[in-house]
């Protein structure tokens, strides 16, 4: 069944440098430093990235980010409450806007 | 391209180096049957080193210089001549290792067992795949989890991995899935916070091991649908650097029948060292250095990536 979303589409990802490869470069350049240790170590920015990547729905994210944590040395257990923080600040994020809906509400009521 | 081609492609020859270990396979019985296993060992194996192969064995240590041996098997603790093999062994080499699962060593022969390896100075090699129960337990079964801790208790309050006493006690960690394994040395680090934090236990290092893709775990592979992924990630992560450490390079592996090998992961296909089979009670001399390792696609396991000990390897 053709989908919109295709597992195979992961690995040509490096394919967007076509056309403009110089800003490809640079992305890619960028990316990797990003995923360098540093103050935070590898397994620990895997582990927000998968966060970040259930927080905006991309399974391509969701799968490499899966992988990289397994391999990084992360368990489901840490996997699944990195998830519920994406829900919790998701939900949290949806339901402190009540204050706005609160405060018109408020205003133009007696 | 098969690892044979890879290793022509990077002007790279696999052959051995000078011989310093002895590993030292006692079977393929053990009472746990792991989902990776790559010898298939079990409760239902029935293959044991005998007492002649076990002499033939020892007599070989007493004429040729082995810096290590390597006592693994199947799970080493079911073999009825651990205690010759162990006092046999123990004068003709500076280390001797003894690989163990935990949960073998726990019941009614702990003590006595872990008395033996105490008083013969055994380094020991403990099987913890994971700090989480888990994942542990998916890998080599219900109950694991518990009995290994209860057992790195025991061996802790023996001396073993505690500093100071001289006795050593060693952990082996592997991935439990079709994926590669972490950092060794972050992995040492989170192992030694979660343990002392969590247990209390110590241990003196970690040793990191990638799943070789043979036996029991290759048909896990197969089963999963994950084998052509597993094979594809191991030879695009060829690391020409990592052929001159391959632990096949300075180790003779011998299993139950007293037949050798280059390694473990060879024992386990047949394929014999140099080739042909040569039995331990006709080795008069080391391998010399130049000799060609036999290999096949497995291999590419241990040339995978950087920073992993070699798999199987246990270095100094
Ligand atoms: S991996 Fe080790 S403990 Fe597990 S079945 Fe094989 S020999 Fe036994
Ligand atoms: S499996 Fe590993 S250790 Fe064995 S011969 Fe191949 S490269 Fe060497």
């Amino acid at each position: 069944m053709e989908t919109y979303y295709n597992p195979a589409d992961l690995n040509r990802f490096p394919e967007i440098g076509k056309d403009a490869p110089q800003l490809a470069a640079k992305f890619f350049d960028y990316y990797g430093a990003v995923f360098a240790e540093g103050a935070l170590s590898e397994r620990e920015k895997a582990l927000i990235a998968l966060a970040v990547a259930h927080a905006v729905q991309c399974p391509y994210c969701i799968d490499a980010y899966t992988r990289s944590c397994l391999e990084k040395g992360s368990n489901l257990e840490e996997m699944t409450e990195a998830v519920h923080v994406t829900n919790a600040i998701r939900g949290g994020a949806s339901l402190v806007h009540g204050m706005q809906m609160r405060n018109i509400a408020e205003k133009i009521s007696m | 391209m098969t690892f044979e081609q890879t290793l022509e492609q990077h002007k790279l020859a696999l052959v051995r180096s000078a011989t310093t270990t002895l590993q030292v396979n006692v079977g393929r019985l053990c009472n746990l049957a792991c989902r990776h296993c790559h010898l298939e060992a079990g409760p239902h194996r029935d293959e044991l080193m005998d007492a002649e192969t076990v002499e033939e064995v020892i007599a070989c240590a007493e004429r040729l210089d082995f810096a290590t041996i390597d006592i693994t098997g199947g799970a080493p603790e079911l073999l009825p001549h651990l205690p010759r093999l162990i006092s046999g062994l123990r004068p003709h080499t500076p280390r001797l290792l003894i690989r163990t699962n935990l949960t073998a060593l726990a019941g009614n022969k702990s003590e006595q067992l872990i008395n033996l390896y105490r008083d013969n100075k055994l380094t020991i090699v403990a099987s913890l795949p994971s700090i989480n129960s888990a994942q542990t337990e998916a890998q080599r079964g219900n109950g694991v989890w518990e009995s290994a801790i209860a057992t790195l208790k025991l061996l802790n309050e023996a001396g073993f991995g505690v500093e100071g006493s001289g006795l050593k006690l060693d952990i082996a960690a592997n991935p439990s899935g079709a994926f590669l394994p972490a950092s060794q040395a972050e992995t040492e680090q989170r192992f030694r916070r979660e343990l002392e934090r969590r247990y209390g236990i110590s241990f003196s290092s970690l040793f990191s091991f990638v799943n070789v893709p043979l036996g029991r775990f290759h048909r896990w592979l197969e089963s999963s649908g994950n084998l052509p992924d597993y094979l594809k990630n191991l030879k695009t992560r060829f690391n020409p650097c990592s052929v001159q450490g391959l632990m096949c390079r300075s180790t003779l592996s011998v299993d139950w029948q007293g037949y050798l090998y280059d390694c473990d992961f060879n024992q386990a296909v047949g394929l014999h060292h140099s080739g042909t089979a040569h039995h331990i009670s006709q080795l008069q001399q080391l391998p010399q250095p130049g000799v060609r390792i036999p290999t096949q696609d497995h291999c590419f396991a241990c040339t995978a990536g950087a920073g992993f000990t070699c798999t199987g390897s246990i270095d100094a």
